[in-house]
């Protein structure tokens, strides 16, 4: 490339950073973002909508931050109660549940704390502590670290000490770090199927109803923050909430594996 | 070690077919730190030439607070890039948060004190062998300032690359007030980041590797335009 090429690339790449078609920002979770549906669900949402949906890739504390101070036209998150708390603080006006995936206990393939032998998510998390395995907790106010706490609190476990090791970082972090110790580790399916640094790590528990992860969509109040492009949200909302999106979502598979389950209501 | 190869092969791949993705990535990396660069060099140089030549009362605190401001943490930058950008902030009306530019004001603070104390230290020493001719030929201030700059560019280029360097391999600042959004503000440093997290070590090397080239020929492509280092000259 000469020199001169390069500089009208250079610049046409300068001035064009505000083109295009109509965006809106939206907020989700890391374990959205890494599950790799969005990589399916933008193309055709672009297409059906033309809407150019930007995604920030944060945890669903910072997402729901962003949204209180405006900076996002839209929340994907998953955490109920602060959902609430989001709407009841006059953030959004509404909450709609889009789908659901699951969490997972991922821990080293030996399991030395007999995690595997539990049928309930409390009991495998109560051999972890028994156990003082180590444990690699998100620990970043997440959605995950937030349904990881839950389930230490139903099993009446207060996890602290050498073992319970809170990295704050997100999924795919956390995630590093537990293979790097060989230590237990709270995921989310799509998360760890999508993990390729997976060590001697294995897949220890699953299946109990309690690790239901159950993602919803708000839109940010325009009445709050007359900025938000509440139509482009709506417009959003609406395809999410379609049966092109149920397609896609449901058909979605890593190894074979279905990952989310759509459960939007018609409205 | 075996990440390591495969982070070299990905990045010869990716480099030879011109994949598209890291081409976009790549340019708006370039396109966030030289225009950051500019920007700091057009402020760091003079303010650094201001520094050396003119005595006033508090130099000796100036030269040691800028000196101190080249070690400021980038996320506390992008912190505070972030909370003036937010819509919550005093400039939110601007809608700058997760932009390009709100990614170049965050460079502009890191590097503007780095290219001003590299160049402060050298136009002062030009200055120590400049002084007696200056003076003699009553030279005004502003002329002495552009006498020193030009006859120190070559220092300069090195305080300019030296703020180069340290944008172009920044994620702290630009990851929060950017926001590594696919298509608008992802940059070679935050899509690193993002395939370190996805346990990708092979293809976050090979971006890694990506990058050291970029920096080496940004360097080199400084050098043979403005003819330094040469065969016949020291």
């Amino acid at each position: 490339m000469t020199l001169k090429t390069l500089l009208a690339t250079v610049s046409a790449i300068w001035l064009a950073t505000t083109a295009g078609a109509e965006e809106m920002k939206m907020a989700v979770t890391t374990s959205f973002a890494n599950s790799g549906l969005a990589e399916i669900l933008l193309p055709q949402i672009e297409k059906d909508t033309g809407i150019t949906v930007e995604l920030l890739v944060v945890g669903t504390g910072q997402a729901l931050k962003l949204g209180a101070a405006g900076d996002v036209d839209a929340v994907l998150v998953h955490a109920r109660a602060a959902e609430e708390k989001f709407i009841a603080d006059g953030n959004a006006t509404h909450r709609r549940e889009i789908m659901y995936n699951d969490f997972i206990v991922v821990g080293p393939s030996g399991d030395p704390a007999g995690a595997k032998a539990a049928t309930k998510a409390t009991e495998a998390f109560a051999s972890i502590a028994e156990a003082k395995a180590p444990f690699v907790s998100r620990g970043d106010d997440s959605g995950t670290h937030k349904a990881e706490l839950a389930i230490w609190d139903a099993a009446g476990v207060n996890p602290e000490g050498d073992w319970y090791k809170a990295v704050g970082q997100g999924m795919g972090a956390a995630l590093n770090t537990a293979a790097g110790m060989n230590a237990y580790i709270f995921a989310d399916r799509a998360s760890w199927l999508n993990f390729g640094n997976k060590g001697d790590l294995a897949l220890l528990f699953e299946g109990d109803p309690a690790l239901f992860n159950q993602y919803a969509y708000l839109p940010v109040n325009p009445e709050k923050h007359p900025h938000v492009k509440a139509d482009a949200a709506k417009a959003l909302e609406v395809w999410l909430t379609s049966d092109t999106a149920k397609g896609l979502i449901e058909g979605y598979t890593i190894a074979g594996q279905q990952l989310f389950t759509f459960n939007a209501q018609p409205m | 070690m075996n990440d390591i190869f495969q982070g070299l092969s990905q990045a010869m791949r990716l480099v030879l077919a011109f994949d598209p993705g890291l081409v976009e990535i790549t340019l708006r990396s370039l396109h966030v730190t030289v225009t950051a660069t500019l920007i700091a060099s057009a402020i760091g140089l003079p303010l650094g030439a201001w520094i050396a030549v003119n005595r006033f009362r508090l130099r000796r605190y100036a030269i040691a607070v800028l000196n101190a401001l080249m070690g400021l943490p980038p996320v506390v930058v992008g912190l505070f890039v972030y909370v003036i950008l937010s819509r919550a902030g005093p400039l939110g009306v601007l809608g700058l948060l997760f932009t390009p530019t709100a990614m170049i004001i965050a460079q502009v603070i890191i590097i503007t004190p780095i290219i001003a104390s590299i160049s402060h230290q050298a136009i002062r020493e030009l200055w120590a062998d400049y002084h007696d001719l200056l003076i003699s030929l009553h030279a005004s201030r502003s002329q002495r300032i552009g006498t020193l700059i030009w006859d120190g560019r070559r220092a300069l280029m090195t305080a300019a690359l030296a703020g180069f360097g340290r944008a172009i391999g920044e994620v702290g600042a630009i990851m929060i007030v950017g926001g590594n959004i696919d298509h608008a503000t992802r940059v070679l440093t935050t899509a690193i980041a993002l395939e370190t997290g996805k346990g990708d070590f092979a293809l976050a090397l090979a971006l890694g590797f990506v990058l050291i080239a970029l920096a080496i020929a940004v360097n080199l492509a400084l050098h043979i335009l403005s003819g330094t280092e040469r065969g016949s000259r020291w």
